[in-house]
């Protein structure tokens, strides 16, 4: 398997971080690199292996469905690079 | 009492309780020896008043009496753990000026304790890299040196600004996590002992996550007995985190006897790799001797799917990456792109992320993207995860045949120099975690203790992996090994 320039951004476009066009070659090469050492695991056999979900055999607990830490709005914005009038504020979505 | 910051932690929490010394006096020195200390950059936010502040209420504390051992002791504290009011930002630009309206579990849990923060240590970005130097404030600088030559080392990472700050005696302890080698590398670099615990002693509520099923917190010490007493302050459950384990913390440090007789250890043949310097081998050979010579049965033992523990790695730690990091927008907390007229929301994600991740990130968010990509998904990511079904059971099968511990060494090599790796390709660099990396697949414990110097003067570490749960244990095993391989250099102050 091998990666070309148009998988590079589209990888990209998919991770939403900007590459510039110059720079998708040297991109493309890295994740071939990395990608031909995570092929290895081809040579395993895995017939019949579950998939790890969960490290420790554990089921995950329950709780009552209740709000537990409400009404920390000024807290929740506080490092919001742009925070108006109680919502985080985002160029236009919608035209 | 001169040098109050080269002291361990037990000696100090005795020295507090007999009223030799104050928590107060502690922290001074420790304030003074990391303003001391920049050439290390190991400290990347100081908390002098902070740290003042706590250091008269936990001598308060001491002065009633009964107070916990942790009581008193200033610690540095790895970025990665969000802290209250306090920069918090995981060593990368996206995360510029965050300061938590929180305090992580583990650091609440610490506090609690009566213990002292000195400030944030540097690491590499989100906990990705193996030589701090990924990180947004610059590389750290290791303490040691090769004998007289000043070029400047890695201290290892992700851990390294805790791993430098506690070899260079800056603090008495420090806090690290460990996704896939980042307590134990750079422990076994910089000559001190870090443990990795079972995943789920240690909440993660609160620790900027890196991948989720990898991720634990744990000590960074100058002393096994440091890592008993620190480990068993900062774990516990923690009803935020849904993968903390309900189950009692025992007294880590009173199972501390030293005693490993009749303990069975196993040796990997799996991990002795070709090409392997025949210090790291001869290292491995002795600490073997050292355990054989303390009482304990020596067994060969196989791990057979050894070799795939690090394609797999490299396949899941970006899988949960790629899902975690996709927090970072713009839109809650840290930097956003300055934007052009007529950019909407994508350009402002596409920008914001460009600019706030550094190469590493960046690499290993858009691998994990990849491999999480319809179509890819069932061929690396389901297989990845198969194979680490097999990883795990692997040591489930020598756990079962009675063996106690396993005993490897913790890195493939000494401490290498900064900027060395720069035009290796990105797999050179994650061969640094060949011996650690299984220990986060399988979910068990595991502890780097130093046992030697290799012949240009430099630390070198040995593993010991241990049964889920049974740290105290393991903490015992290494404790015996730590007496008999006596490891006492210190790296000459230069800084």
């Amino acid at each position: 398997m091998s990666i070309d320039l148009e998988t590079a951004a589209k990888v990209a476009k998919l991770a939403r971080i900007r590459v510039d066009e110059d720079a998708l070659p040297a991109l493309a090469e890295e994740f071939n690199t990395i990608l031909g050492f995570i092929e290895r695991l081809g040579e395993v056999d895995v017939t019949g292996v579950e998939p790890m979900t969960s490290v420790t055999p554990q089921s995950l607990k329950r709780r009552d469905d209740v709000v537990t830490e409400g009404d920390q709005q000024d807290k929740i914005l506080s490092n919001a690079p742009d925070a108006r009038e109680g919502f985080f504020a985002v160029p236009k979505v919608v035209e | 009492m001169t040098d109050l910051n080269k002291l361990t932690i037990s000696d100090a929490r005795d020295a507090l309780r007999k009223g030799d010394v104050t928590s107060v006096e502690l922290t001074e020195a420790c304030l003074s020896a990391v303003q001391g200390a920049g050439a290390l950059n190991a400290f990347v936010h100081d908390t002098p008043d902070l740290a003042r502040a706590q250091a008269q209420a936990a001598d308060a504390r001491i002065a009633q009496g009964d107070a916990p051992a942790m009581c008193g002791i200033p610690l540095g504290i790895k970025d990665l753990f969000c802290t209250r009011g306090v920069p918090s930002q995981a060593a990368s630009r996206i995360l510029d000026g965050f300061k938590p309206e929180y305090e992580s579990t583990v650091t609440q849990n610490l506090f609690d304790a009566g213990a002292v923060m000195l400030g944030k240590l540097n690491m590499d970005e989100f906990a990705m890299g193996s030589s701090n130097e990924t990180s947004c404030y610059g590389n750290v600088v290791n303490p040691w040196r090769r004998g007289n030559d000043e070029a400047q080392l890695t201290p290892g990472g992700s851990s390294g600004g805790s791993a430098s700050a506690v070899a260079a005696d800056l603090c008495l302890a420090a806090t690290g996590t460990d996704t896939g080698g980042s307590i134990r590398q750079p422990a076994a670099f910089t000559g001190i002992t870090g443990i990795k615990p079972t995943y789920g002693r240690c909440s993660r509520w609160g620790i900027v996550a890196f991948a989720s099923s990898l991720d634990q917190a744990g000590p960074m010490t100058k002393t096994v007995r440091d890592s008993a007493i620190m480990l068993g302050a900062m774990c516990g459950h923690d009803p935020r985190d849904s993968t903390s384990a309900d189950i009692p913390v025992p007294d880590f440090e009173a199972m501390l006897t030293g005693d490993i007789k009749g303990k069975v250890i196993g040796i990997p043949r799996e991990y002795r790799m070709d090409g392997m310097p025949d210090e790291i081998e001869k290292l491995w050979a002795d600490g073997t001797a050292m355990l054989k010579d303390a009482g304990a049965e020596i067994r060969d033992i196989s791990l057979p799917h050894t070799k795939y523990a690090l394609p797999a790695y490299y396949v899941i730690a970006p899988a949960e990456a790629s899902s975690n990091l996709a927090r970072y927008d713009g839109v809650r907390y840290g930097h956003r792109a300055r934007l052009a007229q007529g950019d909407g929301i994508t350009e402002m994600y596409e920008k914001t992320r460009a600019e706030g991740f550094g190469p590493e990130v960046q690499r290993r968010v858009m691998v994990g993207t990849y491999v999480l990509s319809a179509g890819f998904y069932d061929a690396y990511y389901n297989r990845a995860r198969k194979v680490r079904t097999l990883i795990k059971r692997d040591f489930e099968e020598v756990f079962a045949a009675g063996i106690d511990a396993i005993l490897t060494p913790a890195t493939p090599s000494a401490a290498f120099g900064l900027g060395e790796m720069t035009d290796a390709d990105p797999v050179q660099m994650y061969l640094n975690d060949v011996f650690t990396v299984t220990v986060n697949l399988a979910g068990l414990p595991g502890i780097a203790v130093p046992a030697g110097t290799d012949k240009q003067g430099l630390p070198l570490g040995l593993q010991l992996i241990g049964r889920p749960w049974d740290e105290g244990d393991l903490l015992n095993t290494a404790y015996a090994l730590e007496q008999a391989a006596g490891f006492v250099a210190k790296p000459a102050k230069w800084w």
